[in-house]
């Protein structure tokens, strides 16, 4: 005997997978961006001349301070249509998560970097180093280091945040799912099966993460204080 | 001596921070081979000194000349002198994320621009003379302070410079620590290293410097051989100085 639930499950699953891909390359392209992006934007926060810190700045202020439905929205009907730009809300959730996380993750890695002692640039550049190599052989190493931890937060956070892009369109898990509840109106078991594919998601993520976080890890890196 | 033999010359150095003197027209020079001991009370400028040697602080005004080429406003150029000028500091600062042959390699790679063989078959050389070959794998939170301090003193030594600097090289260190750190000075005294050391260790001074220059409020109080210092009335204040650190010793 086959429950009937159960096949009408496994009957929308290929279509549910489709929109677990699309949330991973969403999740992917946003943290890879952020990455991209935030890094260099750390960097010129710290190291930069003042104007370049103002332009950080007023930049993290704009993405940290507006709620990710209100971006989203102001990227899809507003700034890309007024540049006269038709373009997909798929790459405009890329745009918009990726920017936003560039703002966080600059943060992350501000923090990291100026965590770092003022003896390791002086060490540095007391053997010929210029301010260039000895930030990029000396200080983001151990930057990298220290952000690694606060940095995996950004994952879950990211992974849950996609699912926001729903209200823009996007085909994304939660889009996807709300199809299937409007179409098999099995409210409950649908959002449940959605709920447990998020938490494998960022359970498999988080689990990747850390053994990123075990292979890198330096003994005593952290705990000693010269 | 003649010019040729003057590795490093100071001359008027001043330095102040806001309206604190802290260096007054500081003049010295020193010969090649030559071991000079820098002492004195706490904030009269003995680290500052050796920071604006290698520029790491910019003196207000004044010159350092390394074997005849000016040092202070020598531009981008620094960097080639800051090679030729060793230094290690109260705190060792070695790269925590490196391992201990790695934290020596990695000047050499990247301003040296030696190949990776010439920078291991270094490091080891560097690590063997202070005794510490057997560390090369581990990193600087697994040594101990004298450790720690050895390996930065390598990997100062390991760019082959004129002169070393030491900024209070021992004061982090328990008494038993500091005693192998001083022999790893002591040696390279005894090899000819051209040295400065800014230290509290009062009789490691008297025994191995050349030369024994008393820091009072910026300015070099009083100066002479260790002989001198310890038995020319001329040395009153010095004298005094030594006697109340080591009174406590």
């Amino acid at each position: 005997m086959t429950d009937p639930l159960l096949s009408i499950l496994m009957d929308w699953l290929p279509y549910l997978l489709e929109g677990v891909v699309l949330t991973l390359v969403l999740v992917v392209a946003a943290l890879g961006i952020g990455l991209l992006l935030g890094l260099p934007m750390a960097l010129g926060q710290i190291y930069g001349s003042k104007p370049v810190r103002y332009i950080i700045e007023v930049y993290v202020w704009f993405f940290r301070g507006l709620p990710l439905l209100v971006l989203l929205f102001l990227f899809y009907f507003g700034v890309f249509p007024a540049l006269g730009l038709d373009i997909p809300a798929f790459v405009i959730a890329i745009a918009v998560l990726g920017m936003r996380g560039a703002a966080y993750q600059s943060q992350i890695f501000r923090g990291a970097i100026l965590s770092i002692s003022e003896g390791q640039m002086t060490a540095a550049r007391s053997l010929g180093m210029t301010r260039w190599q000895a930030i990029r052989t000396i200080i983001l190493p151990q930057a990298m280091l220290i952000a690694l931890p606060g940095w995996s937060n950004e994952y879950p956070t990211v992974l849950t945040d996609t699912s926001i892009c729903y209200a823009i369109g996007v085909m994304e898990l939660l889009t996807r799912t709300s199809q299937i509840v409007s179409q098999t109106y099995l409210t409950m078991p649908i959002y449940l099966a959605c709920a447990c594919v998020y938490i494998a998601m960022n359970y498999a993520g988080m689990k990747c993460l850390n053994m990123l976080e075990n292979k890198v890890m330096v003994p005593g890196f952290g705990h000693a204080s010269t | 001596m003649t010019d040729t033999a003057c590795v490093l010359k100071v001359e008027n150095l001043c330095k102040s921070f806001g309206e604190i003197k802290v260096l007054c027209n500081i003049s010295f020079s020193v010969q090649k081979g030559e071991t000079k001991a820098f002492i004195g009370p706490s904030g009269t400028g003995k680290s500052t000194l050796l920071r604006c040697i290698n520029q790491i602080t910019e003196p207000d005004s004044g010159n350092v000349w390394l074997d005849g080429e000016e040092v202070t406003n020598s531009g981008i150029r620094i960097n080639y002198f800051r090679q030729k000028i060793g230094m290690v500091f109260q705190n060792f600062n070695l790269f925590d994320h490196l391992t201990v042959q790695k934290n020596v390699e990695i000047a050499l790679l990247k301003v040296r621009g030696m190949t990776p063989e010439e920078a291991t078959k270094k490091a080891i050389f560097e690590l063997e003379r202070v005794g510490l070959a057997d560390k090369a794998d581990c990193y600087p939170a697994q040594l101990s302070g004298g450790q720690a301090q050895r390996v930065s003193i390598a990997r100062a030594l390991a760019m082959d410079p004129d002169v070393m600097l030491f900024d209070e090289p021992t004061s982090a260190l328990d008494p038993e620590l500091t005693r192998e750190v001083l022999e790893v000075i002591r040696m390279l005294a005894s090899q000819g290293t051209t040295m400065l050391i800014v230290t509290h260790e009062m009789r490691f001074a008297l025994s191995v410097a050349n030369e024994v220059l008393f820091m009072e409020n910026g300015t070099i109080a009083e100066r002479g051989t260790p002989k001198d210092v310890l038995n020319d009335p001329g040395f009153e204040r010095m004298r005094k100085f030594i006697g109340k650190i080591e009174e406590y010793r």
